[in-house]
């Protein structure tokens, strides 16, 4: 099974290309420029590197959120390019999962936080635990879905967990010290190997969605933003 | 010579839109999905609704038009779309889809100039107009005097100093209660209306005569409806509607035929979702026929936002042998004229 796999769903690009046990290639970067002026050039410098033939490409996995709403649809429209123009399905992956598939195997409580403004992360709580005798035989556990959540709300419930933590993502600069004031239980930040979208992880979620045959056709993808557009919570506001 | 078959995307508003065009006049499908209903609750165009429906439908038109076309991705020569200007979250679903099939098939790909396109519909219907001729574009977002002196090379005559003339429709139908979008209602309306029942001004500028300014014209018809509320007198929506559309027109079409005269163009066209006024084409042929000038308009389908003016663009910027790469961004206040 041959993957590329896409985020963009936050200041970094990332892309990546994976067959079976073998990370062939991956491309990040957090730089200024935008995800239009990086993501496509870095699919082809891939493509150009590892001489890839894109028709052999099996599925385009696609980190579909939430994150950016600008940043996600670069992603989502880039991942629905090729599929339309490469007659191959998507993969559809939680930007919050594979965050949490940086730090694959850890048996903390392993927490992304995502800064969505307004007090607000995008986050999630999940775990790894070990089962069976394979060195790769570990299972995903949600302990809490994917959410738009109050910081305060998130370490609250960090805190009745009880677990010791392991946060990535951009969140931990916004709220580095709200977390040191209010968490009571141990925790421990993902280094720069671990602490942002990478197309790598993307890639080792689809494999596991692949497996249980999770496709989508690249018409109907679309990104899962969890939370409306700001009209149209007003809209809803008003109506109240 | 093979035919060159040019699969164009358009999403830089609210239509989500594709077609595919054949030798540069030949439309051989034009899809477009519209999306007014949605913002018509907002009383205009949200861009994030916009930009989250354009993901939802990009894939679906691009597919209806291959369709339509009966061709596949293999027979098209190149990918054309639109990167400016418009809204840039709406541009950039269109633009990161384009270059990611043009990346998939190997094809070119050729970025668009949202006006430029616009102009470029007239191409389609007028197989016998070529450049140079005049273009006067007039849109809910556009208002220009253009000059194209050759496919591709535009000179900007005038433009807008504040609001574009579809703006003011769309703001004068809102304060006489018509709704969005307001052209086509102001345009009916107008219809039971008298155009000379009020005089409201016509703007001109002194730097630059060929400039346009609607805001002054549109503040006018507010202050005239307050007045009359204040008075406490029943206005005629009608009229004002006439005397108001009436007031636009006059100034395109003077200042189209004023430029025109300057330097004895013969041939002028129209563009944009406002050359589907009903009053202004009336108004334009008039005055056209009376100086002898040849008049060219697109049918409402090519004026209103759509793929096939783009991939009409499209094939003359191939032509010309215009490329652009992977790296290619949106530029929400891209220039008419500009090559980036």
């Amino acid at each position: 099974m041959k993957i590329l796999a896409i985020d963009s769903s936050g200041q970094v690009a990332s892309v990546a290309l994976a067959e079976d046990d073998t990370l062939i290639a991956e491309y990040t970067v957090d730089y200024k420029k935008t995800h239009s002026q990086t993501l496509l050039p870095m699919l082809d410098e891939i493509k150009k590197m590892t001489e890839l033939d894109l028709s052999s490409v099996d599925v385009i996995a696609i980190s579909n959120g939430p994150g950016s709403f600008t940043g996600l649809r670069i992603g989502s429209a880039s991942a629905k390019g090729l599929g339309l123009a490469l007659n191959k399905p998507l993969i559809e992956v939680s930007t919050i999962e594979a965050l949490a598939y940086n730090l694959y195997g850890m048996n903390e409580a392993i927490c992304p936080i995502m800064d969505a403004r307004r007090d607000q992360v995008y986050t999630g709580v999940f775990t790894f635990n070990k089962t069976g005798q394979s060195p790769y035989s570990y299972e995903f556990i949600t302990l809490v879905e994917p959410v738009p959540l109050d910081i305060s709300e998130l370490i609250s419930k960090l805190n009745d967990m009880g677990r010791d933590v392991i946060f990535t993502g951009d969140g931990i600069d916004v709220y580095k010290e709200v977390i040191a004031k209010e968490l009571k239980v141990p925790y421990s930040y993902a280094a720069f190997t671990g602490n942002r979208q990478k197309a790598g992880s993307v890639a080792l979620l689809a494999m596991a969605k692949a497996s249980k045959g999770e496709f989508v056709s690249a018409d109907d993808s679309a990104p899962v933003y969890l939370r409306l557009s700001q009209a149209e919570r007003e809209r809803l506001e008003k109506d109240k | 010579m093979e035919d060159v078959l040019i699969l164009s995307i358009e999403s830089s508003c609210d239509e989500t839109a594709a077609a595919v065009i054949k030798n540069g006049r030949e439309v051989l499908a034009n899809v477009i999905h519209s999306q007014i209903d949605l913002h018509t609750l907002y009383g205009g165009v949200v861009p994030e609704i916009a930009s989250r429906q354009h993901i939802e439908k990009v894939n679906q038109v691009i597919n209806k038009a291959l369709d339509e076309a009966g061709v596949t991705l293999d027979d098209i020569t190149a990918i054309a779309v639109t990167y400016g200007p418009g809204l840039v979250g709406a541009l950039l679903v269109g633009v990161s889809a384009a270059k990611a099939i043009a990346f998939a098939t190997g094809k070119p790909l050729i970025g668009v100039h949202h006006i430029e396109g616009h102009i470029c519909a007239n191409f389609i219907e007028n197989k016998e107009l070529e450049p140079p001729f005049h273009c006067l574009v007039v849109s809910g977002g556009h208002t220009h005097l253009v000059h194209v002196k050759d496919y591709g090379v535009y000179e900007i005559l005038g433009r807008t100093r504040d609001d574009a003339a579809g703006e003011a429709f769309d703001k004068v139908a809102r304060a006489i209660g018509l709704g969005y979008p307001g052209g086509p209602k102001v345009d009916k309306l107008s219809n039971e209306g008298n155009p000379d029942a009020i005089v409201f001004p016509r703007a001109k500028m002194a730097d630059n005569v060929y400039d346009f300014s609607f805001s002054g014209l549109k503040s006018a018809v507010l202050n005239y409806i307050n007045s009359m509320e204040m008075k406490g007198e029943e206005i005629n929506r009608a009229d004002v509607a006439a005397s108001f559309q009436k007031a636009v027109t006059d100034v395109l079409v003077e200042h189209s035929i004023d430029a025109m005269r300057e330097v004895g163009s013969k041939r002028l066209a129209i563009a944009g979702g406002v050359a589907s006024n009903q009053h202004l084409r009336a108004a334009m042929i008039e005055a056209c026929g009376k100086e002898g000038i040849e008049f060219f308009y697109p049918s409402p389908i090519y004026c209103t936002d759509n793929a096939a003016m783009i991939g009409v663009a499209g094939y003359y910027e191939y032509i010309r042998g215009t490329r652009h790469g992977y790296d290619l961004n949106a530029m929400p206040n891209l220039k008419l004229g500009e090559r980036i």
